[in-house]
């Protein structure tokens, strides 16, 4: 009942928070209409951090306690975590086409950071839908999420570098509309639009998560019926939603 | 003998078996070294004749030569391993795990040389660029990269050995983390050629040592739990 309230929260605020964003806000004066853009852009951006965040937390608790709960959060982390990054490089390339004149800018560390970021943990998602037992896809999972969390400040450094090296920066920094001098209205619609989504993310990984769960004593029922007589299988257990 | 002697003697032993076998029987790396020498000359129809275009993209084409059909030689490497058990009887040695990782390492750093040994001169005969010149910086660069790769290669060939779909997985999970090794490398080598005149290559230099570092430890610490599964 609760989870149901918070969705249902998370979409009346999402639509306010638009509604907000695109009408009642004015649009920055040099980059126009597109920047509204970049209220999303920034919020999804940001929750994706702290997807990622909280499955690397999750990924080494699995390591040391082997404890399933752990396992669920990873991948309900990661699995939000995919999508909000994948919203995010999605309303930048539609912010960078009106702004900078191109979907993509190889001089952008950022962008191409965020790219290979994303590509991690596809691949996290990936290698879990190839082991079929609980245990080994939770080490496995677990260890791919340590590999990405440490490779991630080094794809950082490196793409920042390389732009230093083959030309210098070409563009604003996007996130420029963040810094105190940006009239309080738009730093209300960004929180605004943050806040927002941060109940819909919470409410994803919330389901997520109980899903992973029901999915893994299903898994486990599913094995200790194929190992003891047909009786004493024991039922799936209820859905407590 | 002191446990880090010990360590590196059972390193050295498991990098010299996984060697012996190589020579013996020819199944991993051999194939990777053609498949090296026919990408670079596929290069050269993609992005030829303009002996300057090539010669311009050279340090990008050597290392994904290196990184691609390095991949595939770790991922054969440790293929080889799973056939008659020989990976589970490696997991029960009474050994330290991180002895285990380090002499796969090793192995697969072999093989990584073997590599760059090949792709240097082809770089220098087929796209025209003048590698011989800074030999010496080129061996780091190739020395770094090469342990980097082998780190983490090794340990994700571990971890997806026992999976159906290897062939595929491996490079689609690896590529993304070699990707600022990719970088780094390709930098190094293009910043070596031009004469490093911004004093760019000691920063790239300190990159490459640090992923290797990062990958070597992430890699010994959990190599074996992927072989303990």
């Amino acid at each position: 009942m609760a989870l149901r309230v918070l969705g249902i929260s998370a979409v009346v605020a999402i639509v306010a928070a638009t509604v907000f964003g695109l009408f009642i806000v004015p649009a920055d004066v040099n980059q126009g209409q597109p920047q509204r853009i970049l209220y999303l852009h920034v919020a999804t951006a940001w929750l994706a951090y702290l997807s990622f965040g909280v499955t690397t937390v999750a990924c080494i608790w699995w390591l040391i306690r082997r404890d399933p709960r752990a396992d669920a959060v990873a991948l309900a982390g990661a699995e939000v975590g995919v999508v909000f990054i994948a919203s995010t490089i999605w309303a930048g390339m539609m912010w960078g086409r009106p702004v900078w004149g191109t979907f993509w800018d190889w001089g952008d560390p950022r962008l191409t950071s965020t790219a290979v970021l994303l590509a991690l943990y596809l691949g996290y998602l990936l290698i879990r839908r190839l082991t079929d037992d609980p245990q080994r896809r939770a080490t496995r999972a677990a260890i791919i999420g340590i590999i990405a969390a440490i490779d991630l400040p080094i794809v950082h450094f490196s793409v920042t570098w390389w732009r230093g090296l083959h030309q210098p920066p070409t563009f604003g920094d996007p996130e420029n509309i963040l810094n105190p001098p940006a009239p309080g209205q738009f730093v209300a619609a960004l929180l605004f639009m943050l806040a927002a989504f941060s109940l819909a993310w919470l409410w994803l990984a919330i389901n997520r998560y109980r899903l992973a769960r029901l999915e893994w004593s299903a898994e486990d029922a599913a094995r200790r019926g194929a190992l003891a007589p047909a009786a004493s299988v024991a039922p799936a257990p209820e859905p407590n939603a | 003998m002191s446990a880090t002697t010990r360590h590196l003697a059972i390193a050295t032993t498991i990098a010299g078996k996984d060697l012996r076998a190589e020579l013996r029987g020819r199944h991993a790396v051999t194939s990777t070294l053609f498949l090296a020498a026919v990408t670079m000359l596929i290069f050269g129809f993609a992005l030829g004749p303009d002996r300057d275009r090539l010669a311009a993209a050279g340090p990008g084409l050597l290392w994904l030569a290196v990184v691609l059909s390095g991949i595939l030689a770790l991922g054969r490497l440790h293929h080889l391993e799973t056939e008659d058990g020989a990976f589970e009887l490696l997991g029960l040695y009474p050994v330290s795990r991180a002895a285990i990782y380090l002499g796969k390492v090793l192995g697969g750093l072999a093989a990584m040389l073997a590599l760059g040994a090949l792709v240097v001169p082809l770089t220098v005969i087929l796209f025209g660029v003048d590698l011989l010149a800074v030999a010496p910086g080129l061996l780091v660069v190739i020395s770094l990269g090469s342990v980097g790769l082998a780190a983490v290669g090794t340990l994700y060939a571990g971890l997806t050995v026992r999976l159906r779909a290897r062939e595929v997985l491996l490079p689609l999970l690896l590529l993304p983390v070699v990707a600022p090794l990719l970088l780094a490398a390709v930098s190094a080598t293009a910043v070596l050629l031009a004469g490093d005149p911004f004093g760019e290559l000691a920063a790239w230099l300190q990159l490459l040592a640090g992923y290797d570092l990062a990958m070597l430890l992430a890699g010994g610490v959990t190599y074996g739990l992927a072989l303990e599964e």
